[in-house]
């Protein structure tokens, strides 16, 4: 059998808030595989926030071991996690997080300016994932001219262009409406059907019907584990009378 | 990340607040512009100083006659004639890297033609100008025959050149000096103010004997070879001070004065005297600038206070760029830049208005003002030290930040 792609033993995260210590984390053992389509979910102060935050690796556990594509990235410096991020993960946020009155094209670029690729090759391979996410014509439209579906798209692309070992989304339609919110989970779904590892942080069952795996989390720990008959998006999208 | 990128960054996050850059740099561009005028006006100051040091001529000294008690009144410096000219020949003859040239003082109004002109008259040997460092524009000095023989030619300064003569040429031609005809022999050159502001062009010279005897005759003489006044030039590379020891020790001898009883003469060292007046406006100049600077780092704090807010603003984008994969340096130089960016555009404008600035008073306040690249690149070199050093800990407060606090910031 292949290694799994995300691999966490006993993983734990203890916050200290004044004298008394917080356990978001209290011992996850989770593998995902790659060309999974997970979804996380749970309450708020479930941990699930935390998990994610340390699969992505921009947090590192108080205890427990994880693996990032066989690699031991649990005791990884600030700069080699920052360099783990740039080549490994493409996180896409609630807000979308793009940087205003920047231009699509350089939002989408923003990750491969922090990986050192030429500026030739950064606006080629930039304008590729606009078209794949089907903004090709909206290069150089600043996020306030686009909408918010289109701006979330926008956040894809960019964490498409680097090509990543797994896409990591954080209540990716909270800001949406249902129907660009279909929209978004089709793309998701079709770039899962090429080979992408994607995982979905939702506190909406809606949108975790869509993912083929649903970890569950209740108090730091994974309370359930199921595998489910995913919904197809897009076929959803095409029954819906356009809007 | 390269410089280039850096500075788009810096140059997009600042035209977001235009009214808040513009504010932001404008201490620096106070300070920068301060401190260029401060040095312009003392830089002039000083040049101005210098060039009277020049004009006076260094390694001079000036030997005064002594006080007269006259009665229990004592009457001012030169009043009594203690020195003669025979101390002037022995202080030529006698001290090695000394000339010595004896002058008398005195007013007298000056005819030719039509015109008059009242001015000093000064009696003296050949040895004056280049004692003075002082050289002839036209003519010729006085020869023995006309020092002996007291004879009634005289050299004119520019001044009464332009007063009296005005586009005539001068030499040859006879100029009455309290009702005695004068063949002017010779013209000296342009010296312009002296170090107190009166004009030194303003003078006739002429022999010794002749002042003495024709001009300012018995009125203000009571001994028959003495002088008001010895010049004694110091050759260069000789310690003036040296000298001027020697010059005491030898007057005093020759005027037989008892050790322990005070000089009949006043010895002053001109050069010493200039020297400390440019010291002190050295001394100005560095404390204009150091003013004009307390000014440059109250702007400096005003680009840390503004960068502390920006960094707050931004943290979510800061979040971001972390999590796309900025490292700690690439944040740390991006808000450096940007800190940079406000100092060295505060800089550059305030550099302009400096300059300005210093024209503006050389213009209206009719001072001497003296630019100089080395005081205008300081001034830029300090502004852009100014936005490293205030910009470092905002920068760094930035490249500390927690991705994850920083993402979830509100």
């Amino acid at each position: 059998m292949r290694v799994p792609l995300i691999q966490t033993q006993g993983l734990e995260k203890i916050y200290r808030l004044g004298d008394s210590e917080v356990r978001a984390l209290a011992g996850v053992s989770v593998d995902i595989a790659e060309g999974e389509f997970v979804a996380v979910m749970g309450p708020s102060g479930s941990g699930k926030s935390t998990f994610m935050n340390l699969i992505g690796c921009l947090d590192r556990p108080t205890r427990g071991a994880y693996a990032l594509g066989g690699q031991d990235v649990s005791t990884l410096d600030r700069d080699a996690l920052a360099r783990t991020r740039n080549r490994n993960i493409g996180f896409v946020f609630q807000n979308f997080n793009l940087l205003a009155r920047t231009p699509a094209l350089e939002n989408v670029e923003l990750p491969l300016i922090y990986a050192g690729v030429p500026a030739a090759e950064r606006h080629a391979r930039a304008r590729q994932m606009l078209a794949r996410v089907g903004l090709a014509e909206r290069s150089h439209h600043l996020p306030s001219q686009l909408s918010g579906g289109q701006q979330q798209r926008v956040a894809i692309a960019r964490a498409l262009v680097t090509q990543p070992l797994l896409i990591l989304a954080d209540e990716p339609t909270g800001a949406l409406d249902s129907r660009t919110s279909l929209e978004l989970m089709a793309l998701f779904q079709e770039l899962n059907r090429g080979g992408m590892t994607v995982a979905i942080v939702t506190h909406e069952p809606d949108v975790a019907r869509f993912a083929g795996r649903v970890l569950r989390f209740l108090d730091g720990r994974v309370v359930s584990d199921e595998t489910n008959v995913a919904l197809d998006a897009g076929r959803q999208l095409a029954e819906t009378v356009p809007a | 990340m390269n410089l280039a990128a850096l500075l788009r960054i810096a140059l997009r996050a600042l035209a977001v607040n235009k009214l808040r850059s513009a504010l932001t740099m404008l201490g620096i561009i106070i300070g920068v512009s301060a401190v260029i005028v401060m040095v312009a006006v003392g830089a002039g100051a000083q040049a101005r100083v210098e060039e009277q040091i020049r004009a006076l001529g260094s390694n001079l000294l000036l030997i005064l006659s002594g006080a007269r008690t006259q009665s229990g009144v004592r009457l001012g410096l030169g009043s009594n004639f203690s020195l003669d000219e025979d101390d002037a020949f022995a202080i030529t003859r006698e001290i090695a890297g000394a000339t010595a040239a004896p002058a008398v003082r005195g007013g007298a109004q000056l005819i030719w033609g039509n015109a008059n002109w009242s001015t000093a008259v000064y009696g003296t040997t050949p040895e004056y100008l280049p004692v003075r460092q002082w050289a002839l524009a036209a003519g010729r000095v006085f020869e023995p025959a006309e020092m002996s023989g007291a004879a009634k030619v005289c050299i004119i300064g520019q001044t009464v050149v332009k007063q009296l003569f005005g586009a005539t040429d001068p030499l040859g031609q006879s100029i009455r000096i309290r009702r005695v005809p004068f063949t002017v022999i010779g013209v000296l050159e342009n010296k312009g103010q002296s170090m107190m502001g009166t004009d030194q062009d303003d003078l006739v010279l002429m022999p010794l004997n002749t002042a003495r005897n024709r001009v300012l005759g018995a009125t203000t003489l009571a001994k028959q070879r003495a002088v008001g006044v010895i010049w004694v030039k110091v050759d260069d590379g000789l310690d003036t001070n040296a000298v001027a020891d020697q010059v005491r020790a030898l007057l005093r001898q020759r005027h037989r004065l008892q050790a322990g009883t005070d000089d009949d003469f006043s010895l002053r060292n001109l050069a010493e005297i200039m020297a400390a007046r440019e010291a002190s406006s050295r001394i100005l100049t560095i404390l204009l600038a150091a003013v004009a600077s307390v000014s440059l780092i109250v702007g400096g704090i005003g680009i840390m206070n503004i960068m502390l807010v920006s960094v707050t603003e931004r943290t979510r984008e800061i979040g971001l760029r972390m999590a796309v994969g900025a490292r700690t340096r690439d944040i740390l130089g991006q808000f450096l830049v940007e800190a940079v960016t406000l100092s060295l555009i505060g800089g550059l404008i305030g550099t302009l208005l400096g300059v300005a600035g210093a024209f503006a008073v050389a213009t209206l306040a009719g001072w001497r003002v003296l630019l100089s690249t080395d005081a205008v690149l300081l001034a830029v070199a300090f502004a852009f030290l100014i936005g490293v050093f205030f910009g470092f800990y905002p920068a760094r407060k930035a490249a500390r930040l927690n991705p994850v606090e920083a993402l979830r910031f509100e």
